[in-house]
């Protein structure tokens, strides 16, 4: 099979403290390190997972950024992936969600494919449209917030998440998958496979390889605009205490204040 | 201002809670439409009409409950295209999130996710959304049409008026690229779900709590206060609960009288689901833990101590 992922380079989860240009209105990248998606991750290793036991498979990771999101693309050639396409132009900059996704399946369409892979939703827009939104321009069935798979005779077989417990689905291929972000443990890159991966291909694809018209790209192709900034009202600290063995109590006094008790 | 729809999901004969959140705002901003789809269509759409829609657009056939949500796509798009409402409003949840995707691509709109807030504003709108800890971003979208905008459970209050709609059949086209799918089962793991959106006193552990038999404390003192049970992500993603239990942005919104959060570090995508909470008791062993700045009460000491001892004091009354 050949199997596609959807990778996306985002501000360091665990370091970025989310600040935006009040000129630009966009977010502060300047000083801040970028890495792979944790959830793109995720979605990874289920995909890595199905080419392991399908035995026949290849798995190509697609990344639409700056320059630099070479880096995101080469952690997931570490983690396994056979090779990679990185979609990069000026012109992309300030995509929204429907022009990512235009770009996307423009180069998806190219490379050809049996299986897609995305995260449920990217760490930093946290948007979950782009999922949708690729399958719809393929002409494709797509499958959100799914923690297990399976592909048997071109069918896939999957559970998906819902509030009250999964519902199991079925869908021929091709098609996509959005997987959810806790489903997989990401495997960490050997040292093997991080020397390996600098020798794997990566593609470029610009806007002109990609036929798009600049009008639905970028900045000029955004529909949304930010008009203001507010802050945000924050809730008031209240009484932060020691424990010294009357925590408890503290707490229940406050539950019979409330009525609670 | 123009007509305002609601894209409702129904759950158990009725719009979902937050449909009827988003059915009364829509009311507020103009004349609101709610589109009822799926075998339980028509006895929604009165419940519908009582909570401010004027109008209700229903298709009652069984295919839109036998596939997935996408199966609405081709129905919203002959709808949208025909009749161009000036607002589309759909609730960020994961199904209709899959058919607010792929209808916006149908139609080559633009979208606004994760809204908390909408204002007219002569022919367009304001829309609130929230951008990282402390900032709003207010936003509008461009261009001709309908704008579709994805709304947060809880944004908005859901207020019975006890009005009546009227009701439109519409028979809407399906397609293969939504109906491919099939549902073979759907398998229940927790009975929490709905009642812990809507549950006045929420207990709440997080990872803090060291594993899934400590999680026990939580759901003893949910018992003993008639309570409902949370979870942060960790929680969740490690399995030691069902995603019906996780609370924050990407899971449950809940608005309790009073939410008390064990072992919890109070991430800012934790508190985008509790936040609203009108009392919040944190206990976490870390003086430094970001659950502390919106805490009315917070304890600096291991929930394994005083879990116990609060479960006694409360059996105690
Ligand atoms: C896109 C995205 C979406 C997300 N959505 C959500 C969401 O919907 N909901 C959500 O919850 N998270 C969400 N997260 C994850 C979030 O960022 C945090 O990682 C998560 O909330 C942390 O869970 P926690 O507080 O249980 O664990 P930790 O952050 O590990 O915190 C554990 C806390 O327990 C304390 N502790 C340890 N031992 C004890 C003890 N014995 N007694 C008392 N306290 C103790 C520690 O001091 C610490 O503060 C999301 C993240 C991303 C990137
Ligand atoms: N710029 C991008 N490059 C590659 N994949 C992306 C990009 N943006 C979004 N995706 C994919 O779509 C998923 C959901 O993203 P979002 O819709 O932004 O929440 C991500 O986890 C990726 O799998």
């Amino acid at each position: 099979m050949r199997i596609l992922v959807c990778v996306k380079q985002v501000p360091d989860p665990n370091t970025v403290v989310y600040q935006i240009d009040p000129g630009t209105k966009r977010l502060v990248r300047d000083g801040v390190t970028n890495v792979l998606d944790p959830g793109a991750e995720v979605a990874l290793e289920a995909a890595l997972q199905l080419a392991e036991r399908d035995g026949e498979s290849t798995v190509t990771v697609v990344a639409m950024g700056p320059e630099d999101a070479e880096d995101a693309i080469r952690r997931a050639l570490a983690m396994g992936a056979h090779d990679g396409a990185l979609i990069t132009d000026d012109a992309l900059a300030g995509s929204d969600a429907l022009g990512t996704a235009k770009a996307l399946a423009a180069a998806i369409g190219q490379i050809g494919f049996d299986i897609i892979f995305c995260a449920t939703e990217s760490t930093d827009g946290y948007s979950g449209m782009v999922p949708g939104m690729v399958a719809e321009l393929l002409g494709i069935p797509h499958l959100s917030f799914i923690r297990s798979l399976e592909v048997r005779d071109g069918v896939l077989t999957g559970q998906r998440v819902i509030a009250l417990g999964y519902q199991t689905v079925q869908c021929p291929l091709p098609l996509l998958v959005a997987i959810a972000s806790g489903s997989h443990e990401a495997r960490y890159p050997a040292l093997k496979g991080i020397m390996a991966a600098k020798r794997k291909k990566v593609e470029e694809y610009t806007l002109a390889d990609l036929d798009l018209d600049p009008d639905d790209a970028g900045e000029a192709g955004a529909r949304e605009r930010v008009l203001e900034l507010l802050p945000v009202e924050e809730r008031q600290a209240g009484v932060i205490v020691e424990d010294n063995g009357d925590g408890a109590a503290r707490i229940a006094e406050l539950l019979r204040q409330r009525g609670v008790l | 201002m123009g007509a305002v729809w609601v894209y409702s999901e129904i759950y158990a004969g009725r719009p979902a809670p937050v449909a009827l959140e988003l059915i009364s705002k829509a009311a507020e901003l103009g004349e609101a439409t709610a589109i009822l789809l799926g075998r339980d269509a028509a006895g929604a759409a009165s419940v519908a009409g009582e909570y401010g829609a004027a109008r209700a657009i229903v298709d009652a056939r069984a295919d839109y409950d036998e596939h997935l949500a996408p199966a609405a796509v081709p129905t919203l798009a002959a709808l949208v295209r025909e009749r161009q409402p000036a607002l589309l409003l759909f609730a960020t949840t994961y199904d209709s999130r899959d058919v607010a995707s792929r209808l916006a691509t149908r139609l080559d709109r633009g979208v606004v996710t994760n809204a908390t807030g909408i204002e007219a504003d002569g022919d367009g709108f304001r829309i609130l959304t929230p951008w990282g800890a402390n900032t709003i971003a207010v936003c509008e979208l461009t261009g001709p049409g309908t704008r579709i905008v994805l709304v947060r459970p809880k944004a908005f209050t859901a207020v019975n008026s006890g009005g009546a709609c009227a009701v439109e059949q519409f028979a809407g086209p399906l397609d293969a690229a939504t109906t491919a799918i099939r549902v073979v089962e759907t398998v229940e793991e927790t009975t929490q779900g709905p009642l812990l959106s809507d549950s006045k006193i929420v207990v709440a552990g997080g990872r803090g709590l060291g594993n899934a038999d400590n999680f026990g404390l939580v759901e003893e003192l949910a018992d003993a206060l008639g309570g409902a049970v949370g979870a942060s992500r960790a929680v969740v993603d490690a399995g030691w609960r069902p995603y019906g239990e996780q609370i924050g942005q990407t899971g449950v919104t809940v608005k309790p009288d009073v939410y008390i959060a064990c072992g919890i570090s109070g991430a800012i995508q934790h508190l985008a689901g509790m936040k609203g909470a009108k009392t919040i008791i944190a206990i976490n062993k870390d003086p430094e833990a970001p659950i502390f700045r919106s805490a009315d009460l917070g304890i600096v000491g291991d929930a394994l101590t005083v879990l116990p001892q609060l479960i006694a004091e409360v059996r105690r009354g």
